[in-house]
């Protein structure tokens, strides 16, 4: 019903518009039709630009007031706070140089409007003033430049200080699978080759390997809270892409690849949210999602905040929802969830030692 | 060696004044090799394509904003892709890639530099064409064939190619991955190899004609920034354009040869596929060395036809023309070397991503020169306020604000969070979307009559002007909080992720703006057709600009002047220059066009 009313309210819009024109156009008749511009047009349009400009500044103050608050939290990684500094400094150097620039142009544009007899001023150059507006942007943005490399190169140095837990996070069409390394906190070798769907061998772990007999497969992430987590990223089949964005972390998985991207996370799922910021957008969401439940709409059960990690590469009609759950909690939790975990030895090569003794099955050796 | 050259275009030119070959309907409007039919007929085919781009859009917005809800538009467009006029999810994605596709490629690629390099090149550089008409006309005829093959992707059975604009292998290579990837994929990439040959036929000729076909005393230094935009641009396509090809040439290889340039350990669909040892980093590599380059292919000519249109109107000369084209040149050398900041994740080596930021951070500097000259330029100017001049205020304005937010994904470190959100759309729709499309306007509407001895109604230009600028800024200015809200690219629908609801309300803001934009193009359709054949007759040098092309005849000849070809003795910016009693140099108008010689007493300044 709203869109219908407003598909009706644009085609009122436009109608509207085309009879103004219209009746615009008729009232200028007497003035002589003549399709330059005149200093009657060029003064309209001078007041205009600067309207524009209190447009532009309207706009930006309106977005900020009213969408701010969409943005996403405080970071829950520890290079997530870099991250945050870094984009905080870039967005303050920005708009500043756009709330000058468009000023400066607007203004001009109004100011300068055409009147007749008016002359304007023959000004072709000044390499001083060339020189000028080259050095500062060349000094700003070689700042920029330096903070922003000293960040990413201490993000993406993926190594093994401070004991990292070893996690792979395996994209494929449409879920996310996460395998961790087990007691000894390596990951068996694992390919799509040895895939044997009719052993549950999902992932084409190596059952060869000794690493990954411990290895421990979830559908649900499971982080301690201040351990340093190196995730192994793979893909079964297109180009994917292991979005985390409260955590500040994106990295693609692409089939024939191992890609690589480490953080250590710093705020629990229940730290997170006690937040004022996420209990005021849970309030927000819960309403609207009751609102859906009143009107008999799907997506309406109520909602707790939990961190998500998202495909964020196209890889299919099902791109859209491709999301696995993330629960960072304290270590105990965490010793605890993983305790009640089965690992690779327990289910897929179990079933090897049962289909051994089984007379009704022949020996299935996969593919 | 020009001499020559320019010795025997006009022992042809004096055969052509006396017009002795008789055109029919076909030579004349069909296979014509005329630069300036050439240029309608790109203007023509781009028009039509961006009207297509422009409502595919309007489509996928309605999906974004009311996602799941059942619309009869869709249905009686969408058809099967729309059941119970539901849209289906990979509708949507093959809507998006289209939509990227025809409007980088077709619209502002072709229908911009095609429309206006023919134009404008031989017209105000003093040649009586294109140094070959007719490679000229074979590559619009090309680009029209391409235009074709790619619309008839749009009815296969199972879809148009859906991979998004830049078809990333496996997903574009498999088409068990997807139903897109199949016919329509290789539809795709048919239209796309013969639309890289229209490209690079026309891009030669175009450098070609600049460099050889200039008339006297036109030296390179007294080039209007048009055609120096236009010429580097050219430049640039040559330059990267094969690399893309390239890129198809092994995408088929390896979808129908066997080949495994990008596909390596792939189980899909119950099995795994042969192939082994390539990568698809490398597909990006190769498909960003063209696809960085070529958003510059859109940008330059916008900025070329900017700068003309704001000093003309200014009645002021560009400021600073030689920094100007300094920084057409860097921006086009650094073009080359940034590609790697659309791959900062891509898996590839952080030192690369290390290397890309520092040269990407780079290219902002010619870009944020060119902004303040054009500032400049508007300073203490005669500002004629017609819609040409509106729309290239308006290009300014815009393209300052998506070119500072390419600062911030610049930035590798930044980059990590808001690759593939809206955070990027909103910010190449600002640069390519707007200020791309507002240049191609403000050159329509100046040099409308030109093209067609008429002129387009200002009113109706300005009501243009002001609801499409409004609304551009209310399109994309909030898209912005969209991106930094976390939300993805290329998503169906949001509604998978309570996270996201609290998003709707501005998602509806945006496309109701959106849908006001596409729909205030028809003022600009009725304004630019009726006037093709009722607008008010033309004089010859309506904005008084002091180029070339305003020195031929209003109506369109073979071999643009009747006689010799103007020779030129000044650069193209003498607006308003005086002399030391502040008199204009020529009284009574405050301008010289460049083929008057310089006058008695009058100094000639080095720019």
């Amino acid at each position: 019903m709203t869109a219908f009313l407003i598909i009706m309210v644009l085609v009122l819009v436009a109608i509207a518009i085309w009879q103004m024109t219209k009746i615009f156009e008729l009232s200028q008749l007497k003035t002589g039709n003549s399709q330059v511009a005149n200093d009657s047009d060029n003064k309209t349009n001078g007041y205009l630009m600067f309207a524009f400009l209190i447009f532009i500044y309207g706009i930006t103050i309106f977005c900020f007031w009213k969408y701010g608050k969409l943005l996403l939290p405080e970071a829950a990684s520890e290079h997530g706070k870099d991250f945050d500094q870094l984009m905080l400094v870039s967005m303050v150097i920005i708009f500043i140089v756009q709330a000058l620039t468009q000023t400066l142009l607007q203004y001009f544009s109004f100011k300068y409007y055409g009147k007749t007899g008016k002359k304007a001023l023959f000004y072709a150059d000044n390499d001083r003033l060339e020189f000028i507006w080259t050095i500062i942007p060349v000094i700003t943005l070689a700042g920029l430049i330096l903070y922003g490399l000293y960040t990413w190169t201490n993000i993406m140095d993926v190594n093994d200080e401070d004991d990292p837990l070893i996690v792979e996070l395996y994209g494929q069409q449409f879920n996310w699978t996460a395998r961790y390394g087990g007691e000894d906190n390596v990951l068996g070798q694992a390919n799509v080759r040895m895939i044997d769907i009719n052993k549950a061998n999902v992932l084409g772990l190596d059952e060869a390997d000794t690493y990954a007999a411990d290895d421990v497969i979830v559908k649900e992430l499971h982080l301690p809270v201040g351990r340093k987590v190196n995730f192994k990223i793979r893909s079964q089949d297109v180009l994917h892409s292991a979005f985390m964005p409260h955590f500040r972390a994106q990295m693609n998985a692409v089939p024939g690849m191992i890609t690589e991207f480490s953080f250590t996370p710093i705020t629990t799922t229940e730290e997170m949210r006690q937040r004022p910021e996420i209990i005021d957008k849970v309030k927000r969401t819960n309403a609207i999602r009751a609102e859906r439940a009143a009107n008999g709409e799907a997506n309406s059960d109520p909602w707790e905040f939990d961190y998500v990690l998202i495909c964020n590469k196209i890889c299919g009609k099902s791109h859209y929802n491709m999301q696995m759950k993330i629960i960072v909690e304290s270590q105990m939790e965490y010793d605890a969830w993983i305790a009640e975990q089965k690992t690779f030895a327990e289910t897929v090569m179990a079933d090897d030692s049962q289909q051994t003794t089984d007379s009704n099955e022949t020996a299935s050796t996969g593919q | 060696m020009s001499v020559t050259a320019q010795a025997h275009i006009d022992d042809h030119a004096h055969d052509d004044h006396i017009q002795h070959h008789k055109l029919t309907f076909v030579t004349k409007y069909i296979f014509c090799q005329d630069h300036k039919m050439i240029s309608k007929q790109y203007m023509l085919t781009g028009l039509i394509m961006g009207i297509i781009g422009i409502s595919m859009s309007m489509l996928f917005r309605m999906q974004l904003a009311w996602p799941g809800e059942s619309f009869a538009l869709f249905e009686a467009v969408l058809g099967k892709w729309a059941p119970g006029g539901i849209m289906d999810a990979e509708a949507y994605l093959a809507l998006v890639t289209i939509h990227g596709t025809i409007m980088v490629f077709f619209v502002l690629t072709a229908g911009l530099s095609g429309t206006f390099s023919n134009l404008l090149i031989p017209l105000q550089i003093g040649a009586r064409d294109m140094a070959s008409g007719f490679l000229n006309m074979v590559s619009y005829w090309l680009f029209f064939i391409s235009s074709i093959i790619m619309l008839s992707s749009l009815f296969l059975e199972a879809g148009p190619a859906a991979a998004g604009w830049t078809i990333y292998p496996p997903l574009s290579a498999l088409p068990m991955a997807m139903g897109g990837s199949g016919m329509g994929m290789t539809l795709w990439l048919i239209s796309m190899a013969i639309f890289i040959a229209s490209s690079l036929l026309g891009s030669l000729n175009f450098i070609v004609t600049v460099i050889n076909l200039r008339t006297k005393g036109m030296s390179m230094t007294r080039l209007p920034l048009t055609i120096w935009a236009f010429f580097i641009t050219a430049i640039i396509g040559v330059v990267s354009f094969p690399v893309l090809l390239a890129a198809a040439l092994l995408l088929i290889m390896d979808r129908s040869f066997g080949t495994s340039f990008f596909l390596s350990d792939i189980f899909i669909q119950g099995e795994v596929l042969h192939h082994q040892g390539g990568s698809p980093v490398l597909f990006e590599h190769l498909f960003w060395f063209l696809g960085h380059p070529e958003v510059y292919i859109v940008i330059l000519p916008a900025m070329g036809i900017v700068s003309e249109v704001l000093a003309t109107n200014a009645r002021k000369p560009i400021f600073g023309y030689r920094a100007m084209i300094a920084s057409l040149l860097a921006i086009a050398f650094l073009s080359t070397i940034v590609w790697g900041h659309h791959m900062f994740i891509s898996g590839m080596n952080p030192f690369l991503g290390s290397v890309f930021t520092f040269t990407t951070l780079l290219i902002a500097i010619p870009s944020a020169v060119k902004s303040f000259n054009w500032i400049t330029t508007i300073w203490k100017g005669n500002l004629q306020m017609n819609p040409a001049m509106l729309f290239s205020i308006g290009m300014v304005s815009t393209f300052i604000t998506g070119g500072l937010t390419g600062i911030i994904m610049g930035d590798s470190t930044l980059d990590i969070n808001i690759h593939d959100t809206y955070f990027i759309i909103a910010h190449f729709h600002l640069v390519m979307g707007i200020s791309a499309a507002y240049g191609a306007l403000a050159g329509v509407y100046h040099w409308f009559p030109k093209m067609f001895g008429r002129m387009m109604n200002k009113n109706l230009g300005y009501v243009h002007f002001w609801i499409t600028a409004v609304c551009s800024y209310g399109v994309f200015y909030p898209m912005h909080f969209v991106g930094l809200a976390g939300v993805p690219r290329r998503y169906y629908e949001n509604t998978a992720f309570p996270m996201f609801d609290d998003l709707t309300n501005l998602q509806i803001l945006i496309t109701v703006f959106a849908l006001i934009a596409g729909i205030a193009q028809l003022v600009f359709l009725y304004n630019f057709f009726h006037s093709i054949f009722y607008g008010r007759k033309a004089e010859k040098n309506p904005w008084h600009s002091t180029t070339l092309e305003w020195t031929t005849p209003i109506e369109h000849i073979h071999g643009n002047w009747p006689g010799a070809i103007p020779e030129v003795y000044r650069w193209p910016y003498d607006y308003s220059k005086v002399d030391e009693n502040d008199e204009y140099i020529i009284p009574g108008q405050d301008f010289v066009p460049q083929n008057v010689p310089l006058q008695k007493d009058e100094e000639e300044l080095q720019h």
